[in-house]
């Protein structure tokens, strides 16, 4: 598509717009209409009278859960393949590629002469990622997607930030930390 | 005139006047804290602070300012090194001490008959009691003057020099505003201007529109609040109070809320006919008239409240030198002319 230039005409300073009163009564005329349509809702709300729209947009998050974006980026999973082993190949390229340097791998020979390559342990600090992506984009294996759905990652000590890779695997469920 | 003064009336005033300042005063400032939360959340399609609870019960988040109390009562009172420790304790005292004062001379009631005397149920009746409510409010200044020069910091004198140029433009506008009004009623007594309005049965309203609508404008900028909020400008521009910590500051913050009581009684007083009723003849009814004395004024009062609420969450601020504009240029001659002009009519009416 072009780019196209549209020339928005300035608003006339009228004797209406300089007096400021008129321009104070619209203004109000908008946050009044606001605030009576948000009582009135909130009201049928509480009686319980439904066919209305809800009076706020505020999403109440602990109680409620958070509403994410199709395309976020939340914490890292690793893939599996048909068989049930990680698709992971240990190439390192995700690990070369973090900004953060949060990605720590150590290889092994592969059962399989046709991988040749596996990973031993895989781990990532989340404390130190940057939620970049960059190790999605660098897979060449598919092996590592950023959609577990979850991003209550918060934890008491640093270490707890570390994910190995049972559990970004999801075999094992991350033990929740407690305080030191 | 006596000076005998019974200790019955004693009790009584003292009643009256802690009623004024704790029962109106302190009860709506802090109800002004969660209305201002809660309105200008939902005039913003949000809830607003709706988590205390006491003992799981949350009644719309009406205990937050009962949380803010607590909060700052529990802060760190801290004074920087170059403060003047004796200066930077006293302008929050005098500040709000200037907006308390003007409380105890509002009329929010006439007087009724009840158990074989009469009760004069405005606190502290004062024959001047508008020069004096102005008076009261201009002393403020004081505070923020006071208080950014004792803070050591060139920020919060700052802020200061802003707020003390600010309040004494609307201070001029604020009482020239008043003066046509106040020739009319011929009077300087809120009860007596209150009584004329009764008599006349017309409100101030009415009689000077113009005067309304410019001391609404200057009392919205003598409590320092938004549009006008230049002296404070607490989230972008640093104001007179950024030394300030714990309940210092929330002495600084309730200077506002009472602030706008004032002004607005006042204006309730002055414009709206105080305590009266349309079509009640209140004085006459005993203990049941008082009560819907009371009831009438700050029901009107609270009706500003929440008018100045809306306008303080709608409006954006000014620029300083549009600020001063308006007060000296715009304001003040209006006011001036429409003291001019009200003269004149009176002139040839009488």
């Amino acid at each position: 598509m072009a780019i196209t230039v549209r020339a928005v005409e300035r608003p006339a300073r009228t004797f209406a717009t300089q007096l400021y009163l008129v321009e104070v009564w619209r203004g109000l005329a908008v946050t009044f209409r606001h605030l009576f349509v948000n009582l009135f809702r909130h009201a049928m709300k509480a009686f319980g009278i439904k066919g209305y729209l809800p009076g706020s947009v505020t999403i109440q998050y602990p109680e409620d859960p958070a509403v994410l974006g199709k395309r976020a980026r939340m914490r890292h999973r690793l893939l599996k393949r048909d068989d049930s082993t990680p698709r992971c190949t240990a190439c390192l390229l995700c690990e070369t590629i973090c900004p953060a340097k949060c990605i720590r791998i150590t290889a092994e020979d592969a059962p399989d002469p046709k991988i040749e390559k596996r990973a031993k342990t895989f781990d990532i600090d989340l404390g130190l990622c940057v939620f970049c992506g960059y190790c999605v984009e660098a897979c060449p294996v598919d092996a590592i997607h950023m959609d577990a759905k979850d991003v209550e990652l918060s934890a008491y000590a640093r270490k707890d930030m570390i994910w190995d890779m049972p559990e970004l695997l999801g075999d094992k469920v991350k033990v929740p930390s407690r305080p030191v | 005139m006596t000076f005998a003064i019974s200790m019955n009336d004693a009790l009584f005033t003292t009643a009256k006047v802690l009623f004024a300042v704790v029962g109106v005063g302190l009860n709506i400032a802090g109800f002004l804290g969660w209305v201002e939360r809660k309105q200008s959340a939902v005039m913003q399609d949000r809830i607003g602070a709706n988590r205390a609870s006491i003992f799981g019960i949350k009644i719309l988040g009406l205990f937050h300012p009962i949380a803010d109390a607590i909060k700052m009562l529990t802060k760190e009172d801290f004074v920087p090194k170059g403060a003047h420790k004796t200066l930077h304790g006293l302008a929050p005292v005098l500040s709000l001490g200037c907006a308390m004062f003007c409380l105890a001379a509002l009329p929010y009631g006439g007087v009724i008959q009840f158990a074989g005397r009469s009760w004069d149920l405005q606190p502290i009746a004062l024959p001047m009691g508008v020069p004096f409510v102005l008076a009261a409010l201009a002393f403020g200044v004081h505070g923020i003057v006071m208080a950014g020069y004792a803070s050591g910091s060139n920020y919060g004198l700052l802020g200061a020099l802003r707020g003390a140029s600010q309040m004494i433009a609307y201070e001029v506008c604020l009482a020239s505003s008043l003066a046509g009004l106040l020739f009319i009623y011929g009077t300087l007594d809120f009860s007596e201007a209150v009584r004329w309005q009764a008599l006349h049965g017309v409100w101030g309203i009415v009689v000077q529109p113009l005067a309304f609508i410019l001391f609404l404008t200057a009392g919205a900028a003598v409590t320092k609040r938004a549009p006008f909020d230049l002296p404070e400008g607490e989230s972008e521009i640093v104001g007179y109070h950024v030394e300030y910590s714990g309940m210092k500051f929330g002495m600084f913050l309730m200077t506002d809320f009472f602030e706008s009581i004032v002004i607005c009684g006042v204006i309730t007083a002055l414009f709206l006919g105080g305590w009266t009723i349309p079509g009640l003849d209140l004085p006459s009814m005993g203990l049941l008239g008082g009560a819907l004395m009371v009831a009438s004024f700050i029901g009107k009062m609270m009706f500003l409240l929440f008018l100045l609420m809306q306008l303080r969450w709608t409006l954006p601020r000014f620029r300083f030198d549009q600020l001063l504009d308006l007060g000296w240029k715009n304001l003040l001659p209006l006011a001036l002319l429409n003291f001019l002009a009200t003269a004149w009519v009176v002139y040839l009416w009488r």
